[in-house]
């Protein structure tokens, strides 16, 4: 059994069975992850560059040491220390570096479709680790691998997505993901940051009410206002956002059910979660992280078997 | 497609490779048993179980060992991994390793691999219930087998588990 794709470029190119195998095969990662040693050698002669055109810490961590964790080679590049400084195209980039026999990439993009275009002219998998305000589907595996981890499955799941739904790739990859394994989506946040007729495109429930999203929810993931947007009228301050759609102790306390608090970091503290709740007992924030490192290994453990 | 043993003769032939591997470790304190996933694990049930019945009341610390991550193989064909579990420390412990066929020892070399990532064990020992020798690609050769045969490269030897395959029998094509 193998993916049905030669790339990762989206969740939205998935079937039902490939997230499956996915999820299925990092549960057996994760466990190796709790051996004394944490390291397996399935790609021990698989060459992987990481080219980071955007900035990450989080996901360019985990997606190093899980190829670390698979014994593969792994070549780093960020932008700001390299010849694109000088001009060069990410094709004659990309090129330069497979003609060193590199097998697969791991690209962030901030231009949306950057892996898709990627993908339609170099032989190498290629993995998007996020590209624009499309996608990031190993965010997405893995944070339906914590919700499967904390309530034991996803169909018929109530998952609220709260926040920044218009900006965010995290969202997206979300919504794709949880309609495909029988999961039901509410988004909720400020009108000026949930994009009209998303309700009609994917099927998910709308509120501008976050107390509303909350009691119905059985998970809520939230998203980071993206600070860089605070000079866009979209709302009006932090703080305001804080009062009207951050998840406080109090708001929290007065649900009448226990519920999981996800969020994919990093957390702006007293803006969309405050400290108490971010470090609660319900906040499964870190777990997220642990899960994705054997997220992205089986990520990669499944499409390193490409002819190039 | 010829029977080899019957679900009697496999019956008899788990209860001698348990003797056998009591014979050599009398209490089994520093002995820990470990199957091979996927198929050997029917194999390593039976013989556990038969252990536990001589032993009674003794305990066998029992573990399964999936080996997909450490095939030399990996790049021609990508296997979807079973469970591992092995929930003891195998540290200077005597270890025998149980699977159902030994036929060219790469998947015993990979057991190897993997076991080595647990800790350093004493002595690893090899118990299989087929042994097709003379086919072997790699020199490793098992310490108990319930059956030695020869048979040629294009023939198959399938053993077959009344819990999984309707019928518990050895088989091999023509």
């Amino acid at each position: 059994m193998t993916l049905s794709t030669p790339h990762l470029l989206g969740i939205k190119d998935l079937l039902p069975t490939d997230i499956r195998l996915i999820l299925d095969t990092a549960q057996q990662f994760k466990d190796v992850l709790q051996r004394p040693v944490k390291k397996v050698p399935s790609l021990r002669d698989v060459t992987i560059v990481n080219l980071f055109f955007e900035n990450s810490t989080r996901t360019r961590i985990s997606f190093e040491l899980a190829e670390k964790r698979l014994s593969a080679d792994v070549l780093n590049f960020t932008t700001s220390s390299s010849s694109v400084a000088k001009g060069e195209t990410m094709l004659d980039t990309v090129n330069n570096i497979l003609s060193m026999k590199v097998d697969m990439v791991v690209l962030r993009h901030s231009a949306s479709g950057a892996p898709h275009f990627l993908a339609k002219h170099i032989p190498a998998a290629i993995v998007n680790a996020g590209d624009g305000i499309n996608e990031h589907p190993t965010q997405a595996l893995l944070d339906a691998f914590s919700i499967q981890e904390a309530t034991g499955g996803l169909e018929g799941k109530k998952v609220a997505i709260i926040g920044d739904i218009m900006h965010s790739r995290v969202a997206l990859s979300n919504i794709y993901l949880l309609g495909k394994m029988g999961a039901e989506v509410t988004v909720a946040g400020p009108p000026t940051l949930i994009p009209k007729y998303i309700k009609e495109a994917f099927g998910v429930n709308v509120t501008y009410n976050v107390k509303e999203a909350l009691e119905w929810c059985d998970v809520a993931n939230v998203l980071r206002i993206q600070l860089e947007r605070q000079n866009q009228p979209l709302f009006s301050s932090l703080r305001e956002y804080n009062l009207a759609f951050g998840i406080s102790r109090k708001l929290l306390d007065s649900i009448q059910k226990n519920i999981v608090i996800m969020h994919p970091g990093p957390i702006n503290r007293g803006v969309e979660l405050d400290s108490d709740v971010a470090d609660g007992n319900e906040s499964i924030i870190l777990q997220q992280v642990e899960n994705g490192v054997a997220v992205r290994m089986a990520v990669l453990y499944l499409l390193s078997n490409r002819e190039s | 497609m010829k029977t080899i043993l019957t679900e009697q003769q496999i019956s008899l032939t788990i209860k001698r490779l348990a003797h056998q591997v009591l014979e050599n470790h009398l209490h089994l304190i520093d002995t820990v048993i470990i199957g091979l996933q996927p198929r050997g694990i029917y194999v390593s049930d039976k013989i556990v179980e038969e252990l536990r019945s001589i032993l009674k009341g003794e305990t066998v610390n029992y573990g399964i060992l999936d080996i997909t991550f450490y095939r030399d193989d990996v790049r021609r064909e990508i296997k979807v991994p079973n469970k591992t579990d092995i929930s003891f420390s195998i540290e200077n412990k005597n270890v025998v390793l149980i699977d159902d066929v030994l036929y060219t020892g790469r998947t015993i070399r990979a057991a190897l691999d993997a076991l080595l990532d647990f800790g350093r064990p004493a002595k690893v020992e090899l118990c299989v219930l087929i042994d097709r020798r003379f086919s072997r690609q790699l020199p490793i050769q098992p310490d108990y087998a319930g059956k030695v045969i020869d048979a040629l490269i294009s023939q198959k030897v399938i053993v077959k588990w009344k819990e999984k395959d309707s019928e518990t029998e050895v088989v091999i094509t023509e």
